[in-house]
């Protein structure tokens, strides 16, 4: 079935957790839960496929985990908090799997964030079309700035 | 009777945490948003507040996909540090007040707020890095807290004017306990962040300074902005800021900034920090007592300098 269209839909690059995708989610949440215990992380590692079996997921959920393909776990349910234990799993820290997910480097990543972040503008709509943003996209680039005058 | 004395909203960043736990604080990355917390740290050790009301989220640690309370209160007695993948931090037990806590319990939902109460509960980073923050790193905690887990999980947190509307009956609830109590109410989370998807990263300082005034001055203002403008502005996980008006309903309309503080990034997230004081009318039972002696009603004005003085 397919996903009914959602007025957050149009936000470029974000999948919101709603209450269908936690639905949809619900095993590989609860798969990424079970990895806040030092027995079942140790179990996971030594076969991953074989502790997946544990729990209910699809196959495209399964090869999602198996891949760390962060993004299509979130496109498939997962939520950021849940997946995110399985990146400590993997003894990653944070900012990796957020440099993995916007298709960075971390070194780029860490660099994007300490010279003020990805910007806002040119980032706000898929559709182009935002009701009430008053202000409009600049010719700034569009995930770095250089300036670095935001920080205090 | 116990009395809200100030609001403090302050951003919860796990990375933060880690960074005290592992004694990075003096790394100049670290020091950036250590320092701008210093004059908080003694702001705190003047109020010397009785207990605080901390409203923050759970990250996937008390709760999973299988339970998701929209407001939960904290009544226990004590709620400790759980392990978020890398064994629990290493911080004090957080001590509750189970008395004020079922009171405010019992208040809130007789005006018509159906929270969930928990009676055990371990706390994550959402809730003890705020407190380190403004406390630093004690043995103990200096006072008992009350923890109000809200969802900003999963879509759709409360709205913000509801939360509004839950600091107001939260308010009302600490004013009805006999007890004379300081309370602070801490907002925790934010401000402009996204941490998931392609668009991580994304900071909006325009947006966060603009909240960060109308925080003051204009909290309705902020009780309209919809969960879809919160998302595109301030990033899928910055709509954790409804959780900033909480605080904002439970103090008064009209309050004094003394400190704020801002800066980018602490890991992902922009840092947000603001103390609001309530002015002082002078409550405190003892004044009131003796006014009352000298004349039934003393002008406000007259009261007020009081209890400057």
């Amino acid at each position: 079935m397919a996903r009914e269209q959602r007025d957050y839909d149009d936000i470029p690059g974000t999948f919101v957790f709603d209450a269908e995708r936690s639905r949809q989610g619900y095993h590989l949440n609860m798969f990424c839960m079970s990895l806040m215990k030092e027995e079942n992380r140790k179990a996971f590692k030594a076969n991953e496929a074989g502790y997946l079996d544990r729990f209910p997921l699809t196959p495209e959920q399964r090869e999602a985990i198996l891949q760390r393909q962060y993004n299509r776990m979130l496109e498939l349910g997962g939520n950021i908090y849940f997946t995110a234990k399985l990146g400590a799993t993997d003894g990653h820290s944070f900012q990796h799997m957020a440099a993995v997910m916007t298709g960075s480097t971390q070194d780029d990543y860490a660099k994007m964030m300490l010279s003020g972040g990805r910007s806002i503008e040119g980032n706000r709509s898929k559709s182009g079309a935002v009701k009430g943003a008053k202000t409009k996209p600049k010719s700034k680039a569009k995930t770095r700035s250089k300036s670095g005058s935001k920080r205090g | 009777m116990a009395r809200i004395i100030a609001g403090i909203s302050s951003s919860h960043v796990p990375a933060i945490g880690a960074a005290i736990d592992n004694g990075r604080t003096q790394e100049p990355y670290w020091q950036r948003v250590f320092s701008g917390f210093e004059k908080s740290k003694e702001w705190m050790a003047k109020a010397k507040p009785d207990v605080i009301i901390a409203i923050y989220n759970d990250h996937a640690s008390a709760f999973s996909v299988e339970i998701i309370p929209t407001f939960a209160l904290g009544c226990a007695a004590e709620f400790p540090p759980a392990d978020e993948g890398w064994g629990p931090r290493p911080v004090p037990v957080v001590k509750g007040h189970p008395e004020l806590a079922s009171h405010i319990a019992q208040s809130v939902i007789l005006d018509e707020f159906d929270l969930t109460i928990v009676n055990k509960m371990e706390v994550d980073h959402g809730l003890t890095v705020p407190l380190n923050l403004m406390f630093g790193s004690p043995k103990e905690w200096p006072c008992p807290v009350i923890p109000l887990a809200v969802n900003v999980v999963q879509y759709p947190p409360p709205t913000g004017h509801r939360c509004f509307m839950l600091g107001k009956a939260i308010r009302k609830a600490v004013e009805s306990f006999p007890q004379d109590l300081r309370v602070v109410v801490f907002g925790t989370g934010g401000m402009s962040h996204q941490i998931s998807g392609p668009r991580a990263g994304l900071i909006n300082s325009k947006f966060d300074k603009a909240f960060l005034d109308n925080l003051t001055k204009d909290p309705k203002k902020l009780t309209r902005i919809s969960h879809l403008e919160f998302m595109r502005e301030a990033g899928a996980e910055g709509i954790e800021m409804v959780m900033w008006l909480v605080m904002r309903g439970a103090i008064d309309d009209k309050v004094d900034e003394v400190y704020r503080f801002y800066t980018v990034p602490a890991s992902n997230t922009a840092v947000g920090h603001i103390i609001l004081e309530n002015r002082p009318r002078g409550a405190t039972k003892r004044k009131h007592t003796a006014a009352r002696t000298s004349k039934r009603t003393a002008p406000t004005r007259t009261r007020r300098a009081a209890a400057r003085a």
